[in-house]
């Protein structure tokens, strides 16, 4: 068999899918001055709640269960649990000025235990595999546009083969981009993220801005984890099947310059490296080294942006720091 | 009166009583444990019995207590050294990666030379190597930190996922042992670590390293840089100290502490080497760095209780059938609530109308 | 009719130092009122009160004769209340008219909107802002013309400048005057913070003159002199009286020439500067706030990358030396001793988190062999410079970030001074001090003269300098504009030099 651009595109966008949703929310989290390290236990978390909410849903219902509903009952599920990950954090590093860095990384001890603890407790109860019926797998996982217009030669595949969140995403960062430039509480949640002292002396509620951007950011990390389970995870709860996504999310932040329609392509080409491996493999490169390419591309972009100093692309300048009014 | 204040105001304090600060930290912990009573209890067990088997699997036997020292070993060691990077306000996570890299570099001497080598040299080597590896990779950061001030924090993190790259990969290839294994052989009994109490030797050296980090910080010029630069940059460079020069030494000793660790858990615990030989240990101790305040001599406390609870946590998986994973979950939330707890430590809280009270 | 502002009995404390005590204080529309004081008396603390930076810890705040809260800024705008402050409030990375929409809240988002509003702003008072600019392209000026912009926009009629004048050149400030009396006539209250007197005479028309933490008097411009305003300003009529004597044999020290300094973005910071520094001499630096004082001390102290020209150094009994090249650390080791106090105290010259013994190890730190520190030394130092300056400390082991302002430079000034040195660079080194205190700083540099060190005083206040130094250079834009003799020149002289080169207009 010969070498397949479409296919690797399109396993490109699948994979890079729970990527957009991970880097999105941390994009909109550090915008607010943020810095949460605790995407990869909220990953964790969205991951286990999504699976157990379609899992409950579906055992519930039987037969009778609407791919549908157990669709938005996943989203939610993970949009939740990523966001109460995000609202723990926010308490102790916004009202209790603890360090963000040494929070965000408890966070993620914290969510990965407990995502582990509930996929684990689930498959303790059931005695087996976790899992959902193949018609809720299928909503999940397959396209959402009628067989007719992806059997369109090349563009059908390429456009309209993909499981609802690959849509879902794509519409999420352009309202994202579009929410932080163009609208009045964007642009107050970026001075909030430069300078926190000039945005609390215009009257912007900084607390609030932050709370709302974090436990937002958190809660859209989150349904990362769920689509990673659900679509590329076949559904099923496997212990270390996220393990590291959520890293692989927070190094594509900096390699998109914080821009969310960035992350629109860069999550698709940290996607395709992430399994390129399987795609194209080259005899003399092995395996290993095409998946840390993801990493070494952020670290070179990290230096070249320290190098180039354009004013555009650093971290919001704020990044990591508490604000205390009276101390400055 | 009609004055209308905001209702509760911030101030900072100025020193609280020893006696108040233990207080407030040991409350957090005993609402840490509460939580976790509580999740026990959504899980099906006695929150009660749950501690007391985690308490009786950890520290009710020996061969427990040899389990909680071996756990506690790689947590301490990389919890010491973090602590001049920390203390340099240097956020070095990277020890995961300089962790790796270290047992990558014993495990070069650890595989080839048993055939030639006796024991003793060979051990010795094998840790210096891992030295090396660590601060080596360690040096990398700090050295664009040094020219050209980029962001050490996302530096270091990148790193650690490709050092974790790194061992997969001669897993797989140059090191694999039976073709297809994807798994590195066993090392030689030369070159594992001997015992001392039943325990790899390890747990000695970590309690030297303690006193070493201890006076390093204290009493030495080096650890006088480390403090000057990590209060202010200009600081530094007006007493005269070559800040370029103390990051790239700060985090190369970091990262060689760091790497022998990694040397004494690839040679002393798991006598091979595979891709997750840090196993999180890395940021786990960042934390215990932290909740410590850079005191050495806490972080011996902090890192044998979190051992404790990792070694209770897998016999209560064997004996009530609770997930392991409940363990990352207590420790997620007592290092969570202690971090929230320093607050109450540093700020007092004045509510309307009540100028004097405090909220504890 | 009602006072726009009043404060009545408005007292704030930071931790155990009470910033304001029990200010009465009012002000009516159509009025520009100068908050007269001392650097450290409390003005900029009482204004933050009225800006919703900080809150009293007792007092109230009356607008337009209602009782307010005023917890935040957003409070304080809902009142009319705009402050101008002295650190810019502008995010570098938006642009003007980005800076200006911040914290607006009235109807649709429209951004082409504000700037047109802006530009029409700036049309009217001529302040030529583009508004698309973003704030990291422009001058210091620039950005507090979008500061007065953004009070202005918000239609703010009770405004407060913090020391609008400290970064102006002459032009840009009675540029600055004539718009405030635009907005006097127009009815607004205008509150300017200052400690310059000819200011405080030309634009106000009544004067309230703080003193440490407490308010002494308010007083009618036109009823009152500069002279009575400094005796209410510092307690009592102040005959500058610094001892000066003749300089014995002097030296030169230092010689320095061609001497040219860019910053990161390439703009020259320091430009062709040479004079020579004599032994025995104090050598005074007056100039503009930015206009290379602090570049030429740390260009000096191997501190500061430099581009062209040189410094000799020729210590007594020995060869002279070339320093340029050298590291901070081998202009110490080759013996020269340039004892350096930076304007920025705790930023720089000292470590706040350390207690004094561990300060003074800043210079004593890397001698002797060995891995070791020497703590003895600097310990007997520190006890020595707590008793003979007289430093109020709980302990010499208390962190030094909670002393008051006078004894962190007395903990500095005497460090610096103890390393008997040859050149002694001291920079702002009363900034934020009492006038007592000031006087001890004046009384040690003039002992360090008399034993033959050369010293460079970069100062702000020229009375001081007149009375103090034996010669003045006049820094403009980074340039020498002129070095006068400090026994005949007068104030005028170095005003002009200090903003045009060579004094002309």
């Amino acid at each position: 068999m010969g070498f397949n651009l479409i296919g690797l595109i399109k396993a490109a966008v699948l994979n890079g899918a729970p990527l957009l949703f991970g880097t999105s929310g941390e994009i909109l989290t550090e915008k607010s001055g943020n810095m949460n390290l605790g995407v990869e236990g909220m990953m964790y978390m969205g991951g286990a709640f999504g699976l157990a909410g379609a899992f409950l849903y579906g055992n519930a219902m039987g037969d009778a269960a609407n791919g549908f509903v157990a669709v938005i009952i996943a989203l939610v599920c993970s949009f939740l649990a990523g966001a109460f990950g995000a609202l723990i954090f926010s308490f102790l590093t916004i009202s209790l000025r603890a360090n963000q860095n040494v929070t965000g990384l408890a966070l993620t001890i914290f969510g990965t235990g407990v995502g582990q603890f509930v996929g684990e407790l689930m498959r303790i109860k059931v005695g087996g595999n976790v899992t959902v019926s193949n018609a809720l797998k299928d909503a999940f996982a397959n396209s959402i546009f009628p067989q007719a217009m992806q059997d369109i030669p090349i563009i059908g595949q390429l456009l309209f083969s993909y499981n609802p969140f690959v849509y879902l995403g794509l519409i999420m960062a352009v309202v994202m981009a579009w929410f932080l430039n163009k609208t009045r509480k964007g642009l107050y949640l970026r001075a909030v993220g430069e300078n926190p002292a000039t945005a609390d002396s215009a009257g912007i509620n900084i607390e609030k801005y932050k709370y709302i951007a974090t436990i937002v950011g958190g809660g859209i990390s989150a349904i990362g984890g769920m689509v990673y389970t659900m679509t590329i995870a076949g559904s099923v709860w496997n212990h270390s099947a996220l393990s590291g996504e959520g890293w692989v999310a927070v190094a594509l932040v900096i390699f998109c310059l914080w821009k969310p329609l960035n992350s629109l392509w860069g999550s698709v080409l940290f996607g395709g490296l992430l399994i390129l491996y399987l795609r194209l493999p080259i005899a003399f490169i092995p395996t290993q080294i095409y998946k840390v390419v993801p990493y070494i591309a952020t670290v070179v972009v990290l230096i070249l942006v320290s190098l180039r100093q354009r004013k555009e692309d650093q971290p919001p300048a704020a990044l990591g720091l508490a604000y205390f009014r009276e101390e400055r | 009166m009609n004055k209308k204040e905001p209702l509760i105001r911030l101030a900072k304090r100025e020193n609280m009583n020893k006696n108040m600060v233990w207080l407030i930290r040991v409350a957090a912990f005993i609402f840490a444990i509460i939580i976790g009573g509580l999740i026990f209890f959504a899980a099906d067990a006695n929150p009660i019995s749950a501690y007391a088997t985690m308490i009786a699997g950890s520290l009710g036997k020996k061969s427990g207590i040899r389990q909680v020292v071996k756990t506690a070993i790689p947590l301490l060691g990389t919890a010491i050294a973090l602590a001049p990077c920390f203390k340099m306000k240097y956020w070095n996570i990277g020890a995961e990666g300089q962790i790796t890299m270290g047992a990558v570099g014993a495990t070069l001497f650890a595989l080839k030379l048993p055939k030639i080598l006796p024991s003793a040299p060979l051990l010795i080597l094998m840790g210096l190597s891992a030295i090396i590896f660590g601060a080596f990779w360690a040096v990398i950061p700090a050295f664009f930190k040094a020219k050209w001030g980029t962001n050490e924090t996302l530096f270091t993190l990148m790193l650690n996922y490709i050092a974790i790259g790194i061992v997969g990969w001669l897993q797989g290839g140059p090191w694999e042992g039976k073709p297809g294994s994807q798994i590195i052989p066993n090392f030689d009994k030369k070159a594992v670590l001997p015992k001392i109490f039943g325990v790899h030797i390890g747990w000695i050296f970590v309690l030297l390293l303690v006193v070493f980090i201890y006076i390093y910080l204290n009493k030495t010029k080096h650890g006088y840089e480390v403090a000057v630069l990590g209060e202010s940059e200009n600081t530094a460079r007006y007493a005269g100290m070559n800040v370029g020069k103390v990051t790239m030494r700060t985090a190369a000793l970091s990262g060689a502490i760091s790497g022998f660790v990694g040397y004494m858990i690839a040679s002393g615990a798991n006598q091979t080497l595979y891709a997750g030989v840090a196993g999180g240990v890395g940021f786990t101790a960042i934390t215990v760095c932290w909740l410590a305040q850079l005191n050495p001599f806490v972080m011996i406390l902090i890192s044998v209780l979190l051992a404790i609870l990792s070694k209770g946590a897998s016999t209560l998986q064997t004996e009530l059938a609770v997930p392991a994973s409940i363990s990352d979950i207590i420790t997620g939330i007592i290092l969570l609530s202690m971090l929230g707890c320093e607050f109450f430590i540093n700020y007092k809280m004045i509510f309307r109308k009540s100028n004097k009270k405090e909220a504890e | 009719m009602e006072h726009a502002v009043e404060f009545k009995n408005i007292t704030k404390r930071f931790g155990s130092v009470t910033a304001n005590n029990a200010v009465n204080l009012y002000l009516d529309r159509g009025v520009i009122m100068s908050l007269l004081g001392e650097n450290g008396s409390g003005k900029t603390t009482l204004m933050n009160m009225l800006a919703g930076i900080y809150f009293p810890d007792e007092g109230q705040i009356f607008v337009d004769g209602q009782p307010v809260t005023i917890a935040s800024p957003k409070d304080a705008f809902d009142h009319g209340i705009g402050m101008i402050h002295q650190h810019f409030m502008l995010v570098d990375v938006f642009t003007a008219a980005e800076n200006v929409a911040l914290g607006l809240e009235d109807g649709k988002y429209d951004l082409k909107a504000v700037a047109e509003k802006v530009k029409e702003i700036s049309d009217k008072y001529g302040f030529g802002i583009d508004p698309n600019k973003k704030v990291y392209d422009m001058s210091v000026s620039e950005k507090q013309t979008v500061e007065i912009i953004k009070v202005l926009y918000r239609g703010a009629d009770i405004l407060i400048l913090d020391e609008p004048t400290a970064v102006l050149t002459p032009q840009e400030t009675d540029n600055l005057f004539k718009i405030m009396r635009n907005m006097k006539a127009d009815g607004k209250a205008i509150i300017i913070i200052t400690h310059k007197l000819n200011e405080v005479m030309d634009v106000s028309d009544v004067v309230a003159v703080l003193r440490k933490g407490e308010h002494i008097a308010t007083v009618r411009t036109n009823e009152t002199t500069a002279d009575a305003l400094t005796e209410m300003m510092v307690g009592r009529a102040v005959k500058l009286n610094i001892d000066r004597l003749d300089p014995v044999n002097p030296q030169p020290r230092l010689t320095i020439a061609g001497l040219t300094c860019r910053d990161s973005e390439g703009v020259k910071k320091l430009d062709d500067v040479g004079f020579i520094a004599f032994g025995g001499e104090i050598l005074g630096i007056a100039g503009i706030a930015g206009s290379g004082q602090k570049e030429l001390l740390e260009a000096i102290a191997g501190l500061r990358h430099i581009d062209e020209g040189s410094i000799i150094y020729s210590p007594e009994g020995k060869n002279p030396e070339e320093l340029v090249g050298k590291t901070p650390m081998e202009i110490k080791d080759a013996g020269v001793s340039l004892a350096f106090v930076p304007e920025d105290r705790l930023g720089m010259g000292l470590v706040g988190g350390m207690g004094m013994t561990e300060n003074m190890m800043l210079r004593s730190w890397n001698k002797g062999k060995g891995i070791f520190v020497d703590r003895k030394e600097p310990e007997a130092l520190a006890e020595e410079v707590y008793k003979f300056l007289e430093v109020v400390t709980p302990s010499i082991d208390y962190p030094v970030r909670k002393l008051s302002g006078g004894n962190v430079q007395k903990v500095l000034v005497g460090r610096e001074i103890a390393s008997s040195p040859s050149v002694l660079m001291s920079a702002y080194a009363v900034r934020g001090l009492d006038i007592n205190t000031s006087y001890i700083i004046y009384n040690l540099m003039a002992g360090q003269k008399a034993k033959g060190v050369a010293v460079i005083f970069v100062g702000e206040d020229l009375d001081v300098l007149l009375q103090l130094c034996d010669k003045i250079l006049v820094l403009c834009d980074g340039k020498v504009s002129g070095l006068v003799d400090a026994r005949t020149t007068t104030k005028e002289e170095i005003g002009l030099l200090m903003t045009s080169v060579g004094g002309k207009e």
